[in-house]
């Protein structure tokens, strides 16, 4: 009895000190920000009014498209090459390959901190011969970013468990090998392409450091770029930062919650 | 020596030496751009790092130095500081998270716990934030006026503000604090799956023979999940040697260097002083090598056998 009491008590107490950062960013979206500076924790009525200075402060729609098209661009381009790559070290397995595939994974241990000034470098002196994928472009943001030794690993495990005998029916039926892997393949493994989507977006959709390296021009800026420079205001407006947070944030949470079984799976596929 | 049927026997009759080798260009072809790709933006670069770490010289204009940059490493206060606040983050966070998240992934796993869905979602919900946004949501929280020294005041725990974000001691547990908030969830998910995979006779097997749920976890929980305890220390390892976002977000680093990461001093040498790449790439290896060491040790802590 005494242990249920504690679990209860222990695991309410972990959920509210959990919870207890949205509410307050969500319940400070409505106050005034004099309200949120005295520590006010009931819901106000200023949220338009915070929204309508929010807008008038910043770029925020345009950041927020900027967000959507980089995120969008990166998921659909890192899906078919980890997924491909998955596929071929996965069907086509040899011992070249899978020192191939030990190789790459290797790349998982370097830290982005590392990559970022040789990759500036490498953006900056593309700049001058190909200026539309050099510094302050959304191409020298994605390309970085849009393979990952992770996703391949996470499709090729997942595609372990792939059926492979109906790769031969589609064969005898006359698909080309790249035929089996979009008709076939793909279409079966929509649950594994669900939960790297899920990743994928959203580590794009938040990704901080490397846009901010090589996104210069303010009408380039992401959302956790604004985010960055609202927070970091000399006299913040706490109601309007908290909307915007607010704008930022919802997407993803929203995603989650209708998505969490794919999320979670997303998560495991690297430790199956 | 038994004779094991492989599949081979099995392939059709047409897979005759040219098909195959078709197949094996095709096979190659499937993994070509990935492989391209990472080479060209993970392994390119680390390499014109090790290049530059021994070049000097401000913006583009560099010279070879040979190891002048290594040497001036060791004698760099601010380099030192910077290690130093890592590897507190690192020794004090990680241990506090995974002892955290395996605790509750415990509690959570007991069948006849209600609200369990509940409890679930509300501990793994902070996953969802951006980084930049949990960071200056925490600032706020931290202010000198903010909620969380509102609340400490009520409850008469301390009787003056605590300086969070000034203190260069508060400023450290403020990152400490806001990096558990955020990742405890996280870690909880892969050991909640873990145990869900541990067959429940083993326990019911413990009880019988009178185990205390104090040597039934440390004797059968622990050791079974002793795999993807190594998997998430490493990773929340190679995490906190790279801390950026939180740090930028919540102190800038301040006050004077005392929460500065290491990649925050790497941005700082390349972006923000007078650009210094050739000794950036060098402060950059610093952190390959450390993640190389600190993952060597861990594996050893745990014993090879199971990891």
């Amino acid at each position: 009895m005494l242990k249920r009491v504690f679990s209860y008590g222990f695991l309410t107490i972990a959920a509210i000190i959990s919870f207890f950062p949205f509410l307050w960013m969500i319940i400070s979206s409505t106050n005034k920000s004099v309200d949120v500076t005295k520590g006010r924790l009931l819901p106000g009525s200023h949220f338009l009014e915070n929204l309508n200075n929010l807008l008038e402060t910043v770029d925020l729609v345009p950041a927020l498209i900027n967000s959507a098209k980089i995120s969008i661009t990166t998921t659909i381009l890192s899906l078919l090459i980890a997924s491909l790559a998955g596929y071929g070290f996965e069907i086509y397995q040899s011992k070249a390959k899978d020192m191939v595939f030990n190789f790459l994974l290797l790349s998982m241990m370097i830290p982005f901190a590392a990559l970022m000034v040789p990759l500036f470098r490498m953006f900056g002196s593309i700049s001058q011969t190909a200026p539309f994928i050099g510094i302050d472009t959304f191409a020298a943001v994605i390309l970085p970013t849009v393979t990952t030794a992770f996703l391949i690993f996470f499709f090729r495990q997942s595609t372990k468990m792939f059926p492979k005998d109906i790769l031969e029916a589609g064969r005898i039926d006359g698909l080309t090998e790249l035929g089996c892997f979009f008709r076939i393949y793909v279409p079966t493994m929509k649950t594994t392409y669900s939960a790297a989507a899920i990743i994928t977006f959203m580590a794009s959709w938040n990704s901080y450091l490397w846009p901010l390296v090589v996104l210069q021009s303010p009408e380039n800026q992401t959302i956790p770029l604004l985010i960055s420079v609202l927070g970091s205001s000399y006299s913040p407006d706490f109601g309007v930062i908290m909307t915007a947070i607010v704008i930022a944030t919802l997407p993803a949470a929203f995603i989650f919650f209708i998505m969490q079984k794919q999320f979670v799976a997303g998560m495991m596929g690297s430790v199956k | 020596m038994i004779t094991v049927k492989t599949k081979q026997n099995f392939q059709p009759m047409h897979s005759t030496r040219s098909l195959r080798i078709k197949n094996t260009a095709i096979g190659w072809s499937f993994i070509a751009l990935a492989t391209v790709l990472i080479c060209l933006f993970y392994f390119y670069p680390m390499v014109q790092a090790l290049i530059m770490s021994m070049q000097s010289g401000t913006g583009t204009n560099l010279t070879f130095v040979g190891l002048d940059n290594y040497a001036r490493l060791l004698q760099d206060p601010t380099f030192l500081t910077t290690v130093k606040n890592t590897v507190i983050y690192l020794i004090i966070q990680v241990p506090i998270m995974i002892i955290l998240a395996l605790f509750i992934s415990v509690l959570l796993n007991d069948k006849t716990l209600k609200l369990k869905g509940v409890f679930r979602t509300a501990i793994f919900l902070p996953c969802v934030t951006s980084l930049v946004a949990y960071s200056v949501i925490f600032k706020y929280l931290f202010g000198q006026e903010g909620i969380i020294n509102i609340f400490l005041l009520k409850l008469s725990i301390i009787s003056e503000p605590i300086q969070w974000l000034t203190d260069p001691f508060w400023a450290k547990m403020a990152i400490i604090v806001a990096i558990t908030w955020r990742w405890t969830g996280y870690n909880m998910i892969f050991y909640l799956s873990a145990l869900q995979n541990i067959d429940h006779s083993i326990y019911e097997a413990a009880k019988i023979d009178g185990a205390s749920p104090f040597q039934i976890f440390f004797k059968i929980t622990i050791p079974l999940l002793k795999p993807i305890i190594l998997f998430t220390s490493i990773t929340s390892t190679i995490g906190t040697l790279q801390l950026f976002d939180e740090v930028m977000n919540i102190t800038q680093g301040g006050p004077g260097n005392a929460t500065m990461t290491i990649s925050q001093y790497i941005y700082n040498l390349s972006f923000k002083y007078t650009p210094d790449f050739g000794y950036a790439a060098t402060v950059s290896y610093a952190i390959v090598i450390m993640i190389v060491i600190f993952s060597i040790i861990q594996f050893k802590v745990a014993g090879d056998k199971n990891a």
